[in-house]
């Protein structure tokens, strides 16, 4: 086998054997428990139909651009724990900006999206500055911050908010109808539709990617990450990167809410989802902070939390089950990376050592480089 | 017989300047008698009710304990993120084994449901080397679900549970004095300067105090003679500043990490069954609300001390209760406190020549005494979020100040050492 063929068995060996160890954990939990697990699997690996396959794709660009978010703080060595906050005070900025409807149609739309990005960017840069100039861990800070920035939207929310008739939901004012981002319909004659905003977050993969691997910034934050000291040593000034890490980081957090708010729900308000920025931890891990791994991380999630939606009214089992399987993901694909990166490694030195007797001991050293 | 040797007396001088014990008692008999002169200028009167201090007592636990579960873990090296996840196991422990088995096997089974959490994590993180924060996080997500599908199974169709929540659970005892409670109450109602503070918290302490409340502070306790003060501690504590040092000695350090994060998740999970047990009557989805999260940030607040941590749980017990007890008059008030405090701080700095940090602190009291005289009332929304600025600020501005476990949060492998 040649060595490039063995390095994409490894790659792939992987998150194959992280999703067996999930698959079976799960199972063992479900026969512990007593629930039919034949019965359980049969329903979340039937086929989707194509409302659920639009779904899954909905929740898959919302949880990939939270996975791309912490990919970038997590491709410098930093952990941006406070994805949730920053989406949260984010989401609710765009919403208020387009709801205020201060310039026509899509021009309010960017503006909007703008204002999310700059307001995400801010929030996480709290925590960026902190860990700059007063050397305090981004995960400790951004913890506080995720709650300071649940009670600071509840505080603003109540203050921004309309209130509908006979309703008791805390709502911002609706996005004007023409400032929506139209949806694109899927499936034979367009059963189903997907958010517009989709198209967005592909550009932001392909940005990130773009940015982290063809430009001077990306190897320089790419550097910082792998070895600070290193980075020193070639004149990079890594206070600056971890700001500027964490201001990206925060930008594309900022845009995470906005796939519901400009495609769903129209307002912000106190029911607006959240949580979302954990599953991007989970989902960039699984994808190797890969622009690629990372939008098949977040179908996977998005695809257990649609199949598992009926389980309860079919055969009497709690959906979150998946959750569990969720987790235990992440924790077997980290697990066994590190394993197989162990075993790749003992592939290697054996085939050099192979090599290496195979060859008189005068051209050993050429080998050897 | 000991000589005095240059090594000998820069080791005198490197030690941390340490306040005597007294110097504590002083220190919270003046922070009583602050707030008793503040009740009397802004007329806030359950800043320091007995009310107040039993509702403290019991927000402070449940922090107090993550906190100290945190504590056992980092001193060992392993940064425990995960300790939010085994607090939910052990609501749902204390839940199920206090429904089916009484008050106290409600108690052990949260205990145990947080060792299973730290099981995992210590798996993870000892055995497998994932990087601590990771795991962590799966640890929470994990526990979530695993609560949340087990709360489904378990507590569906019993008489006042369901879905999201249990049955209601036996309670733990509790002490009461009655007579004494009774007297101290009569003192308390005098409104005379500091003592009746001082009868109000020992009123809270003496009516209705649930062994569970005791049984923490004595963990607390415990914890800092065990870890401080016998070999077994030294060596863990090794374990987290220098691994390599503690096993070129013959510690075995992946043993003593493995334990010490069992502990931590059994502690996370008593902070759980508190939540369940003590703090409300039943296990509910969603009962530790970010609590472990605060526990870890009152240990670092604490400077990874069980002393600092206990400051550093009241804090947040304190503001929590507040904000639940007519919370807006009462922040209102420590406001102005907070304003004469920094204007304070800014006189001392300035005498001792530090203008930047003199102005930074003037600038910060005026615009507090300012906001007190501008409202009449802090939004609740404000008075939750107190402690969490607290926190980032103390954070940012002693975090020069703070010293974590030299090696915590590496990754250590077994006979790295070489």
């Amino acid at each position: 086998m040649s060595p490039r063929m063995t390095r994409f068995l490894l790659g792939v060996s992987a998150p194959v054997l992280a999703l067996l160890a999930a698959f079976l954990i799960t199972s063992l939990v479900l026969i512990v428990a007593g629930d039919p697990v034949g019965e359980v699997w049969d329903e979340i690996l039937s086929v989707p139909e194509t409302r659920n396959v639009a779904n899954i794709i909905d929740n898959a660009t919302v949880l990939y651009l939270s996975g791309v978010a912490v990919a970038i703080g997590f491709r410098m060595n930093l952990f941006n724990i406070g994805v949730d906050g920053q989406y949260r005070v984010a989401a609710f900025t765009a919403a208020v900006v387009a709801g205020e409807a201060w310039l026509p149609g899509y021009l309010n739309t960017v503006l909007a999206i703008l204002a999310a990005m700059a307001v995400g960017a801010l929030w996480a840069g709290i925590a960026g500055l902190l860990r700059a100039a007063r050397g305090v861990s981004e995960v400790i800070s951004t913890i506080m911050l995720n709650a300071i920035a649940t009670f600071l939207v509840a505080y603003l929310l109540r203050q921004v908010a309309v209130r509908e008739a006979g309703s008791n939901a805390l709502n911002t004012r609706e996005v004007p109808e023409g400032s929506r981002i139209p949806n694109i319909p899927i499936g034979e004659g367009g059963t189903a539709d997907i958010h517009g905003f989709i198209v967005i977050a592909a550009l932001v993969g392909f940005g990130y990617w773009f940015l982290l691997n063809r430009t001077r910034f990306g190897f320089d934050l790419r550097a910082t990450g792998q070895s600070t000291t290193a980075a020193v040593a070639s004149g990079i000034n890594v206070r600056r990167m971890v700001v500027a890490a964490m201001l990206l980081s925060g930008a594309v957090a900022g845009l995470v809410g906005l796939p519901i708010l400009f495609g769903d729900a129209f307002v912000y308000g106190s029911t607006f989802q959240t949580g979302l920025g954990f599953a991007g931890i989970a989902i960039a891990l699984l994808g190797r902070n890969h622009p690629v791994g990372i939008a098949l991380g977040a179908l996977l999630f998005a695809y257990l939390d649609e199949q598992s939606n009926p389980l309860q009214i079919l055969v009497d089992v709690s959906p979150d089950i998946v959750a569990i399987t969720q987790g235990v993901i992440v924790l077997t694909v980290v697990i066994s990376y590190e394993l197989v990166r162990r075993y790749g490694l003992r592939l290697e030195q054996q085939r050099v050592a192979r090599e290496l007797r195979g060859t008189p001991p005068e051209k050993r050293e050429e080998v050897a480089v | 017989v000991s000589v005095p040797t240059a090594v000998g007396e820069a080791a005198r001088q490197a030690r941390p300047w340490r306040l005597p014990w007294w110097a504590y008692l002083v220190a919270v008999l003046g922070i009583l008698l602050a707030l008793s002169v503040l009740e009397i200028v802004t007329g806030a009167t359950d800043l320091m009710s007995s009310g107040t201090v039993a509702a403290t007592l019991i927000a402070t636990v449940p922090i107090m304990l993550a906190a100290l579960g945190g504590l056992w873990s980092e001193r060992a090296g392993i940064v425990n993120i995960g300790l939010e996840g085994m607090m939910i196991l052990g609501t749902w422990g204390a839940g199920y084994f206090g429904y089916h088995y009484g008050a106290w096997a409600g108690v052990a089974g949260a205990i145990l449901m947080g060792a299973l959490g730290g099981l995992v994590h210590a798996i993870a993180t000892v055995t497998f080397g994932v990087d601590h924060i990771i795991s962590g996080v799966a640890v929470n997500i994990v526990a979530l679900g695993t609560v949340q599908y087990l709360a489904a199974l378990t507590f569906t169709g019993l008489p006042g549970g369901g879905q999201t929540q249990s049955p209601r659970l036996p309670d733990v005892q509790t002490i009461t004095f009655g007579g004494l409670g009774d007297a101290l109450g009569e003192v308390e109602q005098q409104d005379i300067v500091l003592i009746s503070e001082l009868a109000a918290v020992l009123r809270a302490l003496v009516t209705n105090l649930s062994l569970l409340v005791v049984l923490a502070f004595l963990l607390v306790l415990l914890t800092w003679y065990v870890l401080w003060r016998t070999p077994f501690g030294l060596r863990l504590r090794s374990c987290g500043e220098s691994p390599i040092a503690a096993e070129s000695l013959g510690v075995r350090v992946l043993r003593y990490k493995f334990v010490a994060v069992l502990v931590s998740g059994g502690l996370a999970g008593l902070a759980g069954g508190f939540l369940a047990m003590v703090a409300s009557s039943n296990f509910r989805d969603g009962q530790t609300g970010g609590r472990g999260y605060i526990g870890l940030a009152a240990m670092i607040f604490g400077n990874w001390r069980p002393g600092g941590l206990l400051a550093g749980s009241g804090l947040f017990g304190y503001t929590e209760t507040l904000g639940l007890r007519q919370g807006g008059t009462s922040v209102h008030a420590l406001l102005l406190a907070l304003a004469l405090l920094a204007v304070a701080a800014a006189v001392l700095q300035l005498r001792t020549g530090k203008f930047q940090a003199a102005f930074v602190m003037l600038v910060g009291g005026v615009v507090l005494g300012a906001t007190y005289f501008s409202i009449d009332e802090v939004p609740s929304d404000f008075v939750s979020m107190t402690p969490y600025v607290v926190t980032l600020l103390v954070l940012a501005f002693a975090s020069q100040r703070l010293r974590m476990p030299a090696a915590d949060g590496q990754i250590y492998r077994k006979g790295s050492a070489g």
